[in-house]
């Protein structure tokens, strides 16, 4: 196969193939980063010690509420809980991978730079899924009542809430590229205002007027709200319309924000 | 591998032209690389050398579309590094300074996901990556985790996954950097395989001197982001001369040889009681008639030694430092013929 060259193209050995689309990328990479999952699903556990211990320790201490048992009312929450803590670590892994080196091998490799944020952020899912099954199979025994389409629709607003927080995670771990620090700092200041002001632990009904105006701004809140009612088995649009808005909006500036970072890295 | 088998007589398979890159730090501009104008033949295997800072590394991640330049241009594999970056990356194959494997990954997904980024089918991807990891004697560390493989391993892992879509040009990055010598060795024997059965044109950044001369066909020097020598590692040194030391049974036969020695052109001769040392261009082929010439004139060579110069007495010559200095870069014993 030894051409003629007149102008220097590549000779590749293997036979010519399609270049893979945009799809293809993102799914390459999203199994890519699902197969240390795969091959050790103990490390979802990793991201649900708080959740857990806060069901453990904390939901004892709620007092019973109003028109059903605090276990109802907490879960949901813990849920939510577990979703942000696993998709704000999910970082982390791309601060090893910057550090190693593999990043950067990625980032010469044919794949897209949008392909490695959406593969990423979108593998968020799975870990989603794996810990609110598990949550749910603790709680269940406890006489936790099951209402499963309302889980099921909870499960899609909590999805798009992961996918924005997990991309946010990944363009602040690429904007920690020469400073880890940074990306632990951050992480770590913003994930315990956003649980308190989601009502996650504690009910806001008796929030003084500046804590409900934080809350009011907190995405996180209305995804909650929504969770807690679809997982009681209501579909109240007032609530379960907000908290779809809340999750897209999450996603929507977590991939722009996510996108542009990818796009910048070198 | 349905492999080039032919060395191609092709065109430049890169090309730069006027390739500048400027790095801000602290309110000072550094020029990392300046205008570089650079042609590298389908076939090649090219070794930049110089001291760590020097802009081997700046050119390189320019040349793979990591950075971009900050003025004039650059063309790999026909295509141009800013505006066709894709079809760049899809024509070359890349060994950073780091693991192209991440550490929580198995050596044999790596190779999968590799593979299935520059469109092998599933199957293809497999199999390729089977062979690969035979080629490079990991098949029993495929699935593991890389962070328990050993440097030496994962080194082998990095190229083993820069090789999958078989690229026809190679670009390493201090490949052998931190391995210890038995590993190194067999990585340069490796690119060298490469390099010779498949016509890989292989572009390497490197601070060994003996690296760069013992494998590379073409060294281009580079220092404060300029090219300062360009030509075969042979070439570059003959210029400097080889350095002659010849002993005799008495100092009158020295003398004599001293005279005779410095009818050699461009010879610059020293007598010491009975020793004689001449520096002098292609030293180790005027060596034989030289001593031929002596048993003749009444002055037979009782010992004789010839040393090579190194590519540091090169940059030496070039830049008035030493590689080694610059380098910070502890290198073994310079190079020697004993005769």
């Amino acid at each position: 196969m030894s051409t003629a060259l007149e102008v220097p193209v590549a000779r590749t050995g293997e036979p010519t193939t399609r270049a893979p689309g945009f799809l293809a990328d993102t799914w390459n990479v999203m199994l890519r980063e699902l197969r240390p999952v795969w091959r050790e699903p103990v490390s979802v556990l990793f991201a649900m010690v708080q959740p857990l211990v806060f069901l453990a320790l904390f939901a004892p201490l709620l007092p019973a509420v109003a028109g059903g048992s605090a276990l109802q009312w907490f879960v949901p929450g813990i849920v939510a809980m577990t979703a942000l803590m696993g998709a704000s670590f999910t970082g982390s892994n791309l601060t090893a991978e910057i550090q190693s080196g593999s990043h950067e091998r990625l980032l010469v490799s044919p794949l897209s730079r949008s392909a490695l944020l959406v593969g990423r952020a979108l593998k968020e899912v799975v870990p989603l899924l794996m810990q609110t099954a598990i949550i749910l199979l603790v709680v269940t025994p406890f006489s936790y009542e099951l209402h499963l389409p309302g889980v099921l629709l909870g499960l899609v607003v909590l999805a798009g809430f992961s996918v924005g927080v997990g991309a946010l995670s990944f363009a602040l771990a690429l904007a920690s590229k020469d400073q880890d620090w940074l990306f632990w700092t951050v992480q770590q200041t913003a994930i315990f205002p956003l649980l308190l002001l989601a009502g996650v632990l504690l009910p806001l009904e008796g929030a003084p007027g500046w804590l409900r105006f934080l809350a009011d701004l907190n995405p996180l809140a209305y995804v909650v709200d929504a969770v807690r009612t679809l997982f009681a088995g209501s579909f109240d649009a007032g609530v379960v319309a907000p908290g779809f808005a809340a999750s897209a909006l999450v996603a929507a500036l977590g991939l722009v924000v996510g996108l542009r970072a990818m796009n910048r890295s070198t | 591998m349905t492999q080039n088998q032919t060395r191609p007589s092709g065109g430049p398979v890169i090309r730069t032209r006027a390739l500048t890159r400027h790095f801000t730090r602290h309110k000072r501009t550094v020029e990392a690389v300046r205008a570089l104008d650079l042609e590298v033949g389908a076939g090649e295997l090219v070794a930049f050398l110089g001291p760590n800072g020097a802009g081997k590394s700046t050119t390189l991640r320019m040349l793979t579309t990591l950075l971009p330049p900050t003025s004039g241009s650059a063309e790999v594999a026909g295509f141009d590094v800013v505006t066709q970056r894709r079809d760049v990356r899809r024509s070359i194959g890349y060994v950073g300074q780091g693991n192209a494997a991440a550490h929580a990954q198995r050596g044999r997904d790596e190779l999968v996901c590799q593979g299935r980024a520059f469109g092998l089918s599933r199957a293809r991807a497999r199999e390729r990556a089977s062979e690969l990891l035979h080629d490079f004697d990991l098949t029993e560390q495929a699935d593991r985790p890389v962070s328990t493989l050993s440097g030496g391993q994962r080194r082998r892992l990095d190229v083993a996954i820069g090789l999958v879509h078989a690229p026809p040009l190679m670009f390493l990055d201090e490949p052998s950097t931190g391995l210890d010598p038995q590993n190194r060795v067999n990585l340069q024997e490796q690119v060298l395989r490469l390099h010779r059965e498949h016509g890989t044109t292989v572009v390497l950044t490197t601070h060994y001197l003996e690296e760069a001369d013992s494998i590379a066909d073409r060294v281009i020097v580079i220092d404060h982001g300029s090219v300062i020598a360009d030509d075969t590692a042979a070439r570059l040194k003959a210029g400097l001369g080889d350095l002659v030391s010849l002993g005799f049974d008495s100092p009158d036969a020295a003398a004599t040889a001293a005279d005779r020695a410095a009818r050699l052109p461009g010879a610059d001769v020293t007598l010491r009681d009975s020793e004689v040392q001449v520096r002098v261009a292609h030293g180790r082929a005027l060596v034989p008639g030289l001593v031929v010439d002596l048993a003749g004139s009444g002055a037979p060579v009782t010992r004789l030694e010839v040393v090579g110069p190194t590519l540091d007495d090169v940059f030496l010559d070039l830049t008035g430092r030493s590689l080694r200095d610059a380098a910070g870069e502890p290198t073994s014993a310079p190079e020697g013929a004993a005769a």
